[in-house]
């Protein structure tokens, strides 16, 4: 079991979850985050007074998968969030040690 | 533990006084009521319908008006603060013009001489005024209360200078002594009587009385309590322009009421007020957005509500005497002036006027006041046009800014040596919203 977390830019969110549903993922939890990488900040200003802002605003999915899905889901997410211009973002994908429904009890595979 | 003691202490002494002084202003007014030589005026009922919508509209330019425009303008931390500060402005203001302010501004002084400067006390607590008492063809009530609406603006402009940072009692003392000391006499100069409007000098609607008043106000105020903490240094963004764009567009909407409601009466005065404020509104909004498209190759949203308040500010003194071709000139003058002051020059002097109240209302205001004189118009107003000179009105507009500065100056030392202006480091980090009110926005 994988999860794969993704920063993308927020107005994709909607491509990558028709994507993502359309290889059998059914569940996916989104959180706004800001940060910063090669793309940088922008600057504001507001009657002559500038302001750096090197946080921009983006998304964070994470998807918990099995281990053998990680790979297409990963491809369905590069295909949806790709504009190709700098700030797409980058996707992670971790191990996960255990899971469990909380509704049924049922763990590891049984609960993803 | 003092100071409150103090506070309480100073706000009796003053309600105790107003009620000791009552009885002997009641016989004054009695006195002057007796003399009805010339045929009275009567009730127009067209003018008073007018005056009563216009009353409404300005004080909607307050409450939310202002509040809004400037509550967008903080930081999050500090917009409970800012538009409290709007609101308990607005109140304090409407009880103390009742008591004692409408009547510095509008009674006559008993005494000649004093008549210049201040007026009497034989109107405080509205004495005198009763169901047959008219000020021109309204009745005195409707005419207390669109002046009270003035009285309420003006201080509250005054506090976008310092906003984030200044305590909200030293807020109240502030602008409750200066709404008795400032804003009443300078409004008796210019239209209640002073030697202002006896040496000639024109104000239609309020550019010396409120805009130069609030903007001078602002310069010396934000000067004492100095800048923000981190000022220059960290981010003061905007924390939402939306609020602004409604604050500045319900300003706009209200202004009608400032500058046509000027007219006292539901006649052209008022017809050509209101067209000459929408044009010169539109002129400096255009204006102030076209220089910063230049200069700073971006149109912001707060840059075009910037210039929009700028002309509205500067067609204020103007509104009654030009001709719509002269306040779109007025407009658009003041839109890349108040652009300039409000953008560089403040940046070049360092002082932290927050929102710009004296970049606009201030720089505004004195180019309103000062080509009021240059586009006084026969058209429009014909004795106005003959007497109108700039060399008038750089005078009364000397006057103001010479007193209001002083004067403004000692309410504020007096305040800051009893009860101390700025909140402390700690709750300004905090941000006022819940450090003074114990109130925030998620």
């Amino acid at each position: 079991m994988k999860v794969v977390m993704a920063i993308i830019k927020p107005f994709k969110l909607e491509e990558v979850r028709d994507a993502l549903t359309g290889i059998g993922v059914h569940g996916l939890t989104v959180t706004e985050v800001k940060g910063y990488g090669r793309q940088k900040g922008h600057t504001e200003i507001y009657r002559g007074a500038e302001y750096a802002v090197n946080f921009l605003p983006k998304l964070k999915i994470e998807v918990a998968v099995a281990s053998d899905l990680v790979k297409k889901v990963i491809a369905a997410i590069t295909g949806a969030a790709k504009t190709g211009q700098i700030g797409d973002g980058k996707i992670f994908v971790y191990p996960i040690e255990h899971a469990v429904r909380i509704r049924t009890g049922e763990t590891d595979a049984d609960a993803l | 533990m003092s100071s409150k003691i103090l506070m309480r202490a100073g706000l009796l002494a003053l309600v105790a006084a107003l009620f000791a002084i009552e009885p002997a202003l009641a016989q004054e007014a009695a006195k002057e009521a007796a003399p009805a030589a010339e045929p009275a005026p009567t009730l127009d009922t067209g003018d008073t319908a007018w005056m009563l919508t216009s009353t409404v509209l300005v004080l909607m330019m307050t409450i939310p008006g202002l509040a809004l425009f400037y509550g967008g303008m903080v930081r999050k931390k500090n917009v409970l603060a800012t538009v409290t500060q709007s609101f308990a402005v607005t109140c304090l203001m409407s009880v103390l013009w009742f008591l004692v302010a409408y009547s510095i501004a509008f009674d006559e002084n008993p005494s000649e001489g004093l008549n210049a400067y201040f007026g009497g006390f034989g109107k405080a607590l509205f004495s005198g005024v009763n169901m047959d008492s008219l000020t021109g063809t309204i009745p005195e009530f409707v005419f207390a209360t669109f002046q009270m609406t003035f009285a309420v603006i003006t201080p509250a402009l005054i506090l976008g200078a310092v906003a984030e940072r200044m305590k909200f009692s030293a807020v109240l003392w502030f602008t409750g002594l200066w709404l008795i000391f400032v804003y009443a006499p300078i409004c008796h100069w210019v239209w209640g009587g002073g030697f202002l409007s006896e040496a000639g000098v024109l104000d239609f609607a309020g550019g010396t009385v409120v805009h130069i008043n609030s903007g001078i106000a602002a310069l010396v105020a934000c000067i004492i309590l100095g800048p923000r903490k981190g000022y220059g240094t960290t981010a003061m963004a905007p924390h939402n322009l939306t609020f602004s764009l409604i604050g500045a567009s319900l300003l706009w909407v209200g202004w009608f009421g400032f500058n046509a409601g000027s007219a006292a009466a539901s006649n052209a005065l008022a017809g050509v007020a209101m067209a000459n404020t929408q044009v010169a509104t539109a002129g400096a909004a255009l204006a102030w957005m076209i220089a910063e498209w230049i200069v700073i190759k971006k149109p912001s949203l707060l840059g075009i509500l910037s210039g929009a308040i700028a002309g509205l500010v500067a067609i204020t003194p103007a509104a009654g005497f030009v001709a719509p071709s002269g306040a779109l000139a007025i407009g658009v003058i003041a839109g890349v002036g108040c652009y300039i002051a409000s953008v560089h020059v403040k940046k070049a002097l360092g002082y932290d006027d927050s929102l710009d109240v004296f970049g606009i209302h201030g720089v505004g205001g004195l180019i309103g006041a000062i080509l009021t004189g240059v586009f006084a118009s026969a058209m429009v107003n014909a004795e106005a046009a003959a007497g109108a000179s700039v060399a008038t009105q750089v005078y009364g507009v000397a006057a103001t800014i010479i007193y209001c500065a002083v004067a403004t100056a000692v309410i504020l030392l007096i305040i800051k040596a009893v009860i101390g202006l700025r909140v402390s480091p700690q709750e300004e980090e905090e941000g006022l919203d819940v450090a003074l009110h114990g109130e925030s926005v998620q």
